[in-house]
């Protein structure tokens, strides 16, 4: 008997924490295929942020630092920057990518800081139970934006992969999503790529993966793959900002 | 007899670190610390170093635990108002029990305040100013030799306990220049760190620097091993320099530049027949009690002298629990005070303890 699906061995065995119906699972699962398939296990080094995945580090195999909120991408400078051959990554959320660690994703990606970003982005805080995230698309309501997210109150979202892409030290940046199949497989391949790029010593690169939150949603696990393909492709449209050309 | 070199004391601890095998150095501009990262971004290309001027001190700090995550010796370097930026970072070090040294050229505050030197800062490094049951290890060098060689040691101490230790000057210090000698056999111990993220290399299970426990018992248990381990850095690491105490009239406790000041007093007054000793705490956590306890009784009075509203003196009093008078004479804002200032004091309390 062949077996077909196992467990990716970058994948450790123990429950996640997630909710049912949420994607971060999905995500993790694609970047310990990738770090299986690239045999990069024994030399990578994860970053967990602050939020719903902070305690990926029981998840994943290979070592990881645990980061204060939004500091992932200078923690991740430290690490890599002692060794330079190792693997790292960080995982964040959008809380703490694109609002309180604005800061700290900007500069690395502008340095050029040779490490690789997952970014999830749910469009909404869940750890601290769904308050208005920098990614709150217009009209959301969250706890709160409870009358949804007005402009001249509360301004606009912010597109992460679009601002990047303006600075010169970002190499690689792609806007996924994990509301299909055929996008889970995308998905996948923009994060090996990413890795790749990083193995390459090219520089930064970020994947940007559209993620549920059916708790924080309210709607259920279905409705929420819904929503990501009804309400945020348009405003987070799906593709490579930077280093589609590139060959790693 | 080691090389010497006439340096400022902001260059002394830069060389001191590079000489200590620090290879990794996080900064953001701020005056009065700005030698020692023009320093680190001159010397560290020649040693295969790295130097990264951040974004932030809140990066810096962060970048810092990075590398002292993955096994390096690092430092970050700041004045006043970028400490307390960095304070987040300084509690989360204490939890996740990382090696790192912090260099703090005190200037006066509140807010912004001003470039001048002051001691304000000393509640903010020995009662913790991050969030939760943390400390590090402050040393308070006094001449440009003694941070040469304090900051060696911030080090070693450093890597022995898994801890922050920083060094906590003032403009003073950090800008005169004084001859350093450096030593020849250099304290560069490598300590080995199992514990470090390294990678790992499929033959060991994964190590996981976390500073979070959300099981409370855990938490506990965490916490009880960190006040395990201050109480053994209390035991072992203490440093103070007693000058002068054994028959003295008073006893003057000041730490770092202000010790250098009452050195001077010091001699004055022994030609008017006042015989003056000295605590220089030279760790101000661990604070040395057993000194001022030692002498307790053998004065009529101590004064401590700071360059801030009161802050070190708390600690003079709770180590002598009322056993004798604590004075205290202070200057704030960047003013530092005058010999002459001193005297009139020691002259005050003398006359009125007869």
């Amino acid at each position: 008997m062949a077996i077909v699906m196992k467990r990716p061995h970058a994948l450790r065995d123990v429950p996640t924490t997630f909710c049912p119906g949420c994607t971060h699972g999905i995500i993790h699962r694609m970047i310990a295929e990738c770090l299986d398939e690239l045999d990069i296990e024994g030399k990578t080094i994860g970053i967990s942020p602050v939020g719903c995945t902070y305690g990926n580090y029981e998840f994943f195999n290979c070592d990881m630092v645990q980061a204060a909120h939004g500091r992932a991408p200078a923690v991740a400078t430290g690490v890599k920057r002692v060794n330079p051959d190792n693997v790292v990554f960080a995982y964040q959320g959008d809380g703490d990518l694109a609002a309180i660690g604005m800061a700290e994703i900007v500069h690395a990606a502008t340095r050029g800081e040779n490490i690789t970003v997952i970014f999830a982005n749910n469009t909404v805080y869940g750890m601290t139970s769904g308050q208005m995230a920098p990614t709150t698309i217009l009209g959301q309501v969250t706890q709160t934006t409870p009358f949804g997210r007005k402009p001249e109150f509360h301004g606009f979202p912010i597109r992460v992969c679009e601002l990047l892409s303006t600075l010169d030290g970002a190499t690689f940046v792609e806007r996924v999503s994990t509301h299909n199949i055929k996008n889970i497989i995308n998905a996948k391949k923009a994060i090996k790529k990413a890795f790749k790029v990083q193995l390459a010593k090219k520089g930064f690169s970020i994947v940007e993966v559209l993620s549920t939150c059916p708790t924080n949603w309210g709607l259920n696990p279905s409705e929420s793959l819904k929503r990501i393909e009804e309400e945020l492709l348009p405003v987070f449209p799906l593709g490579n900002f930077k280093g589609k050309d590139l060959e790693v | 007899m080691g090389e010497k070199m006439l340096m400022k004391g902001n260059e002394a601890i830069a060389e001191a670190a590079i000489r200590a095998g620090c290879r990794f150095y996080f900064g953001y501009p701020i005056t009065p610390q700005s030698e020692i990262s023009h320093y680190m971004a001159r010397k560290m290309p020649e040693v295969n170093g790295t130097f990264i001027q951040a974004e932030s001190e809140v990066a810096a700090i962060n970048m810092v635990y990075g590398a002292a995550s993955a096994g390096a010796r690092v430092l970050t370097t700041s004045s006043s108002p970028g400490i307390s930026l960095k304070q987040e970072g300084l509690s989360y070090i204490a939890g996740a029990e990382l090696p790192a040294v912090i260099v703090n050229i005190v200037r006066s505050g509140p807010g912004l305040g001003g470039i001048l030197p002051a001691q304000g800062d000393y509640f903010q490094a020995v009662k913790g100013g991050g969030h939760g049951d943390y400390k590090m290890v402050v040393l308070a060098p006094a001449s440009v030799q003694e941070a040469y060689e304090l900051t060696v040691e911030a080090f070693n101490i450093a890597d022995r306990y898994r801890i922050a230790s920083m060094i906590m000057g003032d403009g003073t210090l950090g800008q005169m220049m004084e001859v350093v000698e450096f030593r020849d056999e250099e304290d560069n111990k490598v300590y080995e760190k199992p514990w470090a993220a390294t990678g790992t290399k499929l033959l060991r299970d994964h190590n996981v620097i976390t500073s979070i426990y959300i099981d409370p018992v855990t938490l506990e248990k965490h916490n009880l091993n960190l006040q395990a381990k201050y109480k053994k850095i209390s035991e072992n690491e203490t440093r103070v320099e007693v000058y002068n105490c054994d028959d003295a009239d008073i006893i003057v406790a000041a730490y770092g530049t202000v010790a250098r000041i009452v050195k001077n007093v010091i001699k004055t007054a022994e030609k008017e027949g006042i015989k003056v000793g000295l605590i220089r705490p030279v760790s101000l956590w661990p604070f040395p009690e057993k000194a001022f306890q030692k002498y307790a009784d053998v004065p009529k009075a101590f004064l401590t002298v700071e360059m801030s509203a009161g802050q070190m003196v708390e600690d003079v009093r709770l180590s002598l629990n009322g056993r004798n008078e604590v004075h205290f004479y202070g200057r704030m804002g960047g003013m530092i005070p005058a010999q002459s200032e001193i005297l009139d004091k020691i002259r005050e309390i003398l006359r009125e303890a007869k």
